[in-house]
């Protein structure tokens, strides 16, 4: 039986459209609770399913199990090896997609509605019963560590890495979820088999699902996906300070474009001035071309092709990140005038009309995010990550429209901090000082 | 105005039916009209008959670099405002540019389609450079070469793999353009190239999302019926390809190459007009050698059969105006050297010429290709991409509403009939990509 709590007529209302998303919270027989979007007109459904805790759960010397494992669940479970697994599924024309993150796995999921029950039935066996064969992990394993060996060579992750480590040093997010050549050579299918029943778990599930699927019909699914799942897993990691200087690391790299990533302590995601950041952000390096950033380093002076920033609020940690690429000859040019808007944003703020527009924008193009059925899914699935009510689809540009140029300007003078702001350059840039210690 | 057509289609796949019309304008201009109520959103899409092949010998990146010029002023506008105007009613926009096209898009509020248009249609014909515009925008494309392929072994391998597949055809010629080239990019020749090819009788508008035929075309007929013809427009006529009578091949080396790997590339035929025949063969033939590693030929052989490779797939696009490319790429397991890796790849073709093949994976594929056009109507965009892309490609709206049916036709023999006529040495370019000689020792 459906123990049904709600069906929300929230009718989003924005400046520039309108846009009805009717999201049921739906709660299974077995207790597990999911939002669903119903929408019939094409014969197949998108499931979102995230669980807390991801690669961070890794154990000491494991680093890049659950990233391993996670990659195993599409080759062979129960009485199927990985080809015949694979057939399987073709047949059915499903997609399915397992990933591991810094602080969830996700499973990501379309069937026809022809065959669902068949689609939902092989899903749950990789979920349940995945065999990690030695012959798949070795495989596999051949792939990752294809995959470390070229990010030591690429620019852009070569300064990731030295960006997290200096600022989150030993705490798991400091390495990569990949691992290292050496931990994912050595780890072995009782790893796999650890890392699934701790990463797998009911009580940090969250479910989104849109489609062509009725509440009562997702109830008896997620039962069968994810009803046989051990209750809970080990403890997640304490939080983390983020341990950056506000110096400048320049790691020698033989290639024409040195790549800069840039960023210092950043802000919660429950935070009350959560709003406020985001506006902030949208201003300064958020908004493609219409932001500061774009405008400054690009549209007047040409000296790259793209330039942006995001707040990163992580489940222990939080972080303001950005990132520019110019030729080894400008990039000292381009970090200089991201130091100085940086500073003068703090200093000064943003001006009521930069306030309004990017106002404008973010609530205008909220309603267009609601585009397919996976798009759907994934939001759905994000809000109860984020512990945010479904009612937040209706309220959320109201939020947006209360935060005053007051409260921006203060967030900007308390997270903007000039001389915090570290850089991580990978080239040869021309001009630029190595002052990391 | 004249009406050339008003097509429902419905395709004979099962559950499948997107609401298709399209006109001409008086002028020239091509409309396709794709509904979808669900949501009050509009895709609205302006495509050029104009890429980098259509460029003038000598000005390479041209063609992308208008693209980028394209977001500066006109007679009425100011230089970003259009682009802002989207921002402010909750927009996204952006740009791209092929071989074959160069197309402007905006995603927005069905309701904001009358403004759109009338932007798109003055960039159109209106546009304002300035001589600093030349200069700093010269320096963005030259910085997104550095990102994209200066910066990438891979992708500077792609353009070399490409420069010797071509030898007489400008599809040898890198979309974005030889970097001496584009450092000599003028205004001159940015708006030559403007004059010529941004017309209406070289544009087809695409729109999708949740608008009514009748009233796209009345604004069609207001914002862009007005735009005169280019009476010069020239025959997209390309010097083609001599017949290959040689296999060529070419050793790439690159220090930041971190993982060895060889790529092949056969010239094969695109979808033609009335004959898309071949290419969807070809579409099954790239699934059947390297589409999924668990089920393709190359996948078994050189991943599970063998230890050969950890990476494995087979490549075909069929939407290009002239003959394209079929592609197949090896990255070898540690420890397996590049001459053992592409025998064991050319072990496994041959193989797979030798053995037929199995009707059971041939209904798997048509399964999945039927599906995909059920999932395909989720995206409205991507359906507004498909005509674009087709119709500057020198296809037809009715050879885009055929294709489905034509690849749920193909049979094994018409695979292995095209796999016998491409897959041939002779017609080929291999790449070996490496980090130094050492390995090759």
């Amino acid at each position: 039986m459906i123990r049904y709590i709600a069906a929300l007529w929230l009718t989003l209302l924005a400046a520039t459209a309108q846009a009805e998303i009717d999201i049921q919270e739906v709660t299974s027989p077995g207790g597990i609770d999911a939002w669903l979007v119903q929408e019939e007109s094409i014969p197949f459904v998108a499931i979102e399913i995230l669980i807390d805790g991801g690669a961070s759960l890794d154990l000491p010397g494991k680093r890049g199990a659950t990233n391993l494992m996670m990659a195993l669940l599409e080759e062979g479970s129960g009485d199927l090896g990985a080809r015949a697994f694979q057939e399987a599924r073709e047949a059915l024309a499903a997609s399915y997609g397992f990933d591991a993150y810094d602080d969830s796995v996700s499973i990501s999921a379309v069937f026809l509605s022809e065959n669902r029950d068949e689609a939902v039935a092989l899903l749950r066996q990789a979920l349940t019963e995945p065999r990690f064969d030695q012959s798949a992990l070795d495989r596999v394993r051949g792939q990752v560590l294809s995959i470390i060996r070229g990010e030591a060579q690429d620019p852009n992750d070569i300064a990731g890495t030295a960006f997290d480590k200096a600022a989150f040093g030993d705490h798991p997010y400091g390495t990569s979820i990949n691992g290292t050549a050496e931990s994912v050579t050595a780890l072995t299918r009782d790893d796999m088999i650890a890392a699934h029943r701790n990463a797998l778990v009911k009580s940090r599930v969250h479910v989104g699902a849109a489609g062509d699927i009725s509440a009562e019909e997702l109830g008896a699914l997620i039962d069968t996906l994810l009803g046989d799942l051990p209750e809970d897993g080990p403890p997640r990691p304490d939080s983390v300070d983020v341990a950056l200087d506000g110096s400048t690391t320049v790691i020698p790299f033989d290639t024409p474009q040195s790549v800069a990533l840039f960023g210092h302590e950043g802000i919660d995601r429950d935070d009350e001035d959560f709003f406020a950041a985001y506006l902030l952000n949208e201003i300064l390096g958020g908004r493609g071309v219409e932001s500061r950033l774009m405008r400054e380093v690009r549209e007047k002076r040409g000296l790259t092709y793209g330039i942006y920033t995001h707040l990163v609020p992580k489940d222990l940690a939080a972080l303001y990140l950005g990132q520019v690429a110019s030729a080894n000859s400008t990039i000292a040019q381009a970090i200089e005038v991201v130091r100085d808007e940086w500073a003068k944003l703090a200093e000064n703020g943003v001006t009521a009309e930069e306030l309004q527009q990017a106002k404008t924008y973010l609530t205008g193009a909220y309603p267009l995010r609601f585009d397919g059925n996976a798009e759907i899914a994934g939001i759905l699935v994000g809000m109860q990550r984020q512990g945010l009510p479904a009612d937040y689809v209706v309220n959320r540009n109201a939020m947006v429209e209360a935060v005053t140029l007051e409260e921006v300007n203060r967030v900007a003078s308390e997270l903007l901090d000039p001389e915090g702001l570290h850089f991580v350059v990978v080239g040869q840039p021309e001009g630029l000082e190595n002052t990391d210690q | 105005m004249r009406l050339l057509a008003a097509v429902f289609a419905c395709f004979a796949v099962a559950a499948t039916a997107e609401e298709v019309t399209t006109y001409q304008l008086d002028n020239g201009m091509d409309v396709v009209v794709i509904e979808d109520h669900r949501a009050p959103v509009v895709v609205h899409m302006l495509w050029y008959r104009a890429g980098s092949a259509d460029e003038p010998v000598g000005s390479s990146g041209v063609a992308h670099f208008l693209e980028h010029l394209l977001f500066k002023g006109t007679d009425t506008v100011e230089s970003g405002e259009f682009q802002r105007v989207v921002a402010e009613n909750g927009g996204s926009d952006n740009a791209f540019t092929s071989f074959d096209y160069t197309g402007y898009f905006q995603r927005i509020a069905a309701d904001r389609l009358p403004l759109m248009m009338q932007y798109e249609a003055d960039r159109m014909t209106n546009l304002v450079l300035t001589e600093e515009d030349i200069v700093t925008e010269r320096g963005v494309i030259l910085e997104e070469r550095n990102q994209r392929t200066e910066n990438s072994p891979g992708a500077l391998a792609r353009e070399q793999m490409r420069a010797a597949q071509y030898l007489n055809h400008r599809y040898g010629v890198p979309i974005i353009g030889w970097k001496h080239e584009m450092e000599e990019l003028d205004m001159e020749d940015a708006l030559s190239f403007y004059d010529l090819y941004y017309s209406p009788n070289n544009a087809i508008l695409v729109v999708a999302g949740d608008v009514e035929p009748a009233e796209v075309l009345a604004l069609a007929e207001e914002h862009y019926g007005p735009i005169p013809a280019e009476p010069n427009l020239p025959e997209r006529i390309r010097s083609q390809e001599p017949p290959q009578i040689a296999e060529r091949r070419l050793i790439f080396e690159d220090s930041r190459v971190a993982q060895p790997y060889l790529t092949r590339s056969y010239l094969a035929p695109e979808r033609d007009p009335g004959a898309q025949e071949e290419a969807a063969a070809l579409t099954y033939l790239a699934e059947l050698l390297g589409g999924s590693p668990f089920t393709s030929a190359l996948g078994i052989a050189l991943q599970f059969d063998s230890t050969t490779a950890v990476y494995s797939s087979a490549y075909y696009d069929g939407l290009n105006l002239d003959d394209g490319t079929f592609g197949l790429t090896v990255v070898p397991a540690e420890g397996v050297t590049l001459q053992e890796a592409e025998d064991k790849m050319d072990t496994a073709i041959t193989a797979f010429l030798d053995a037929g093949i199995d009707p059971e994976r041939m209904e798997a594929l048509r399964t999945q290709l039927k599906a995909s056009e059920i999932y395909a109507r989720d995206d409205v965009g991507g359906l507004a991409r498909r005509y674009g892309a087709a119709l500057t490609s020198g296809l037809t709206v009715e050879d885009v509403q055929a294709w489905p049916e034509i690849l749920q036709a193909v049979t094994a023999e018409d695979v292995l009939a095209v796999a016998e006529r491409v897959l041939d040495r002779d017609r080929s370019v291999t790449g070996w990509v490496v980090p130094n000689r050492e390995v090759l020792q």
